[in-house]
């Protein structure tokens, strides 16, 4: 086995039967994952990002191809990657009626953790967390942020060299949200942690090494976010134009805009030359009578090179 | 007989402000969960009401729709008082949450139905209306699909189209994208302002700063608090406390590990007033009091730490650096 190899899944398939007819949840996945990575699975509800993350924790069957963790086959040796690997689950809540440290306790005793290293551990993790002033605090009294920093501290009481989080700052306000980033540069940083996430967010998609685009079980692209950001043809414009609907109607169509995005109540417009099509486009609502405030060029971020992404697979699946 | 007469009600059929906040206080024992909050709400505006987790947000809500009382000071929705005249005011008002209540063993159209025999439609009203929502939510040829069976954006789609089944003039959307993919959040982001553009006025909660860019205008509460009350671009220019410098670099982790110890002042080139240090995607935003002055000396420190530098530039704050600045202020 290739020593840097942390996780690894080939022509990985899952599906569910639903009814008479089954549905393919994950389809024929390939994925690496190397040690000191942060890879991050991105995708909408109900793409086979949890589904995937829980075939290769063993927690779920496959029905084709291969997966594992750490060298462990998924299927075959479910407790050895148990062993190695920290784990939070989507929407997993803290029994609300133990503290803090009782919390600790809890988990360090189902793995089994001698109480001298309990008890060096987990003032280690708590101090580290930001949690060590509220050790006494019962788990429902924490904020959305602490609570989440939590089951991190948790889910690394049994040293694992790989941790998997499913959608950790769901439902997290911004300012919890940085922390808790701030905490997993420092994990990889300081003690070489493997980390693979899921996330709905695409601000935290550019804060992974590695980004997986998963869409309808099949993942569409896999890279950096800078190479992803790549894909997107053309350059991006940016604008808010006084009728939206017969402005988005008319640009469309127009030569040299290669993709029309709309934003709230502004448009953005992927073109093959941003001088001259500005001007283009400027003429050609004038003339229709609408006005544009505020139109420039804007670096495409994550989220636009997703929903170009997506947008295309969409397009080549109704081919 | 004698009859307790009823307090006549004034009623402000078409006030100037649909949303009027005046010193608004909730307490929960000792616990100052609203603390004297006042703001406006204009006629067909998209209101931002942002802050972190258990700052007061939905309890405000909750509040303006009349299911808590509040402790002391005014509200009025469209020119009624929730307090005392909260059927009336309930009726004229559409709320969605970020649960979705939906029931999810009926279909699309079943619920729609559902919420509009809830709000006394007439047949013929509701009939006109289900069209209306099936088509402006995008639902068209789901009409009679099992609820359960959609996915995130359509649910969320369906629950908004429930929440404004009777026309309401105002509607209060509680951080209705939470969870919901980057496609779906831009169609509902688009709902929001074609009914806006209709008039209708939208007070809604996020947690996505991008979507709170798009708000016409945002009020910050932290811990209880206003701290910050504008539209985004005002915000910009009046709220930082400081200039942004943004910094690419290929190793952003450990960049931020020596921006923090430099702004302790251990590093070996001295202390760099740091106001914030944040890793921003893939890149870091430094808060620092002059960015033209800062700007070499940061660049320099990282350099010698060994850490490849692509750029270090000043630019204009994001909406997420006001609010980290503005969150900050209000803690220490």
């Amino acid at each position: 086995m290739d020593a840097g190899l942390t996780i690894s899944t080939h022509d990985l398939v899952k599906r569910f039967k639903s009814g008479s007819s089954a549905v393919t949840a994950v389809d024929h996945i390939h994925l690496e994952v190397r040690r000191g990575e942060t890879f991050g699975l991105i995708g909408p509800d109900g793409a086979g990002k949890s589904t995937t993350t829980r075939v290769i924790l063993g927690l779920l069957r496959r029905d084709e191809g291969q997966s594992s963790v750490l060298g462990f086959d998924s299927m075959h040796s479910p407790y050895q990657i148990r062993e190695q690997v920290g784990y939070i689950a989507q929407q997993f809540a803290l029994p609300a009626d133990l503290t803090v440290m009782e919390n600790m306790r809890l988990f360090a005793n189902l793995h089994n953790i001698s109480s001298t290293d309990q008890k060096k551990r987990i003032p280690e993790l708590l101090k580290f967390a930001g949690l060590n002033e509220f050790t006494s605090r019962l788990a429902d009294r924490l904020s959305g942020g602490m609570k989440k920093k939590l089951a991190l501290a948790c889910s690394l009481v049994h040293e694992p060299q790989v941790v998997i989080l499913d959608e950790p700052t769901l439902g997290v306000d911004p300012v919890s949200r940085r922390e808790f980033w701030n905490l997993l540069g420092h994990l990889r940083l300081e003690k070489g942690l493997t980390i693979f996430i899921c996330t709905p967010y695409m601000d935290e998609a550019e804060r992974c090494t590695r980004v997986g685009l998963i869409y309808k079980g099949q993942l569409i692209a896999n890279d950096t976010p800078e190479a992803i950001k790549t894909l997107v043809p053309g350059r991006l414009l940016e604008f808010t134009p006084s009728k939206f609907v017969p402005a988005r109607n008319l640009v469309s169509s127009m030569e040299g805009v290669l993709e029309v995005q709309t934003y709230g109540a502004m448009l953005h417009l992927f073109v093959d030359n941003i001088s001259l099509r500005k001007r283009q486009i400027e003429a050609a609502m004038n003339s229709n009578g609408i006005t544009s405030s505020g139109m420039r060029e804007i670096q495409p971020r994550m989220e636009e090179a997703y929903i170009s992404l997506v947008t295309r697979q969409e397009a080549a699946n109704h081919v | 007989m004698f009859r307790p007469k009823k307090p006549s009600l004034p009623l402000e059929p078409d006030p100037a402000f649909p949303i009027v906040v005046e010193g608004l206080t909730k307490k929960f024992g000792n616990f100052v969960a609203v603390d004297n909050v006042s703001f406006n709400v204009q006629p067909g505006e998209v209101f931002g009401w942002l802050g972190p987790n258990g700052a007061g947000k939905t309890t405000t809500i909750r509040m303006l729709l009349g299911l808590l009382k509040p402790t002391s000071g005014k509200l009025r929705v469209l020119g009624y008082d929730p307090v005392m005249q909260t059927k009336a005011m309930q009726a004229r008002v559409g709320y969605m949450s970020q649960l979705f209540t939906l029931y999810e063993d009926l279909t699309a159209l079943e619920n729609i139905r559902f919420y509009g025999k809830v709000y006394g439609l007439t047949r013929d009203a509701l009939r006109q209306r289900q069209g209306e929502i099936i088509r402006m939510a995008g639902l068209e040829g789901r009409e009679h699909s099992l609820t359960s069976t959609l996915s995130g954006g359509w649910k969320q789609r369906l629950a908004l189209g429930c929440a404004i089944v009777h026309n309401p003039r105002v509607v209060f959307l509680d951080e209705p994208t939470a969870g919901v993919d980057p496609i779906s959040r831009r169609d509902f982001w688009g709902l929001i302002y074609s009914m806006a553009k209709k008039g209708m006025t939208v007070l809604v909660t996020t947690h996505y700063m991008d979507e709170a860019e798009l708000c016409q205008r945002v009020g910050f509460i932290s811990q209880g608090r206003v701290v910050a009350l504008d539209t985004p671009e005002r915000l910009k220019q009046t709220q930082m406390r400081g200039q942004v410098l943004e910094i690419t670099t290929a190793d952003p982790d450990r960049a931020l590990q020596v921006l923090k110890t430099a702004q302790a002042g251990d590093a070996p080139g001295g202390k760099i007033p740091f106001d914030e240090v944040a890793l921003y995607g893939s890149q870091i935003h430094a808060v620092v009091p002059d960015a033209n002055k800062y700007r070499r000396p940061v660049h320099q420190l990282l350099v010698n730490a060994g850490i490849p530098v692509q750029s270090v530039e000043w630019i204009a704050p994001s909406l997420e650096d006001v609010f980290i600045s503005a969150v900050k202020t209000e803690d220490s």
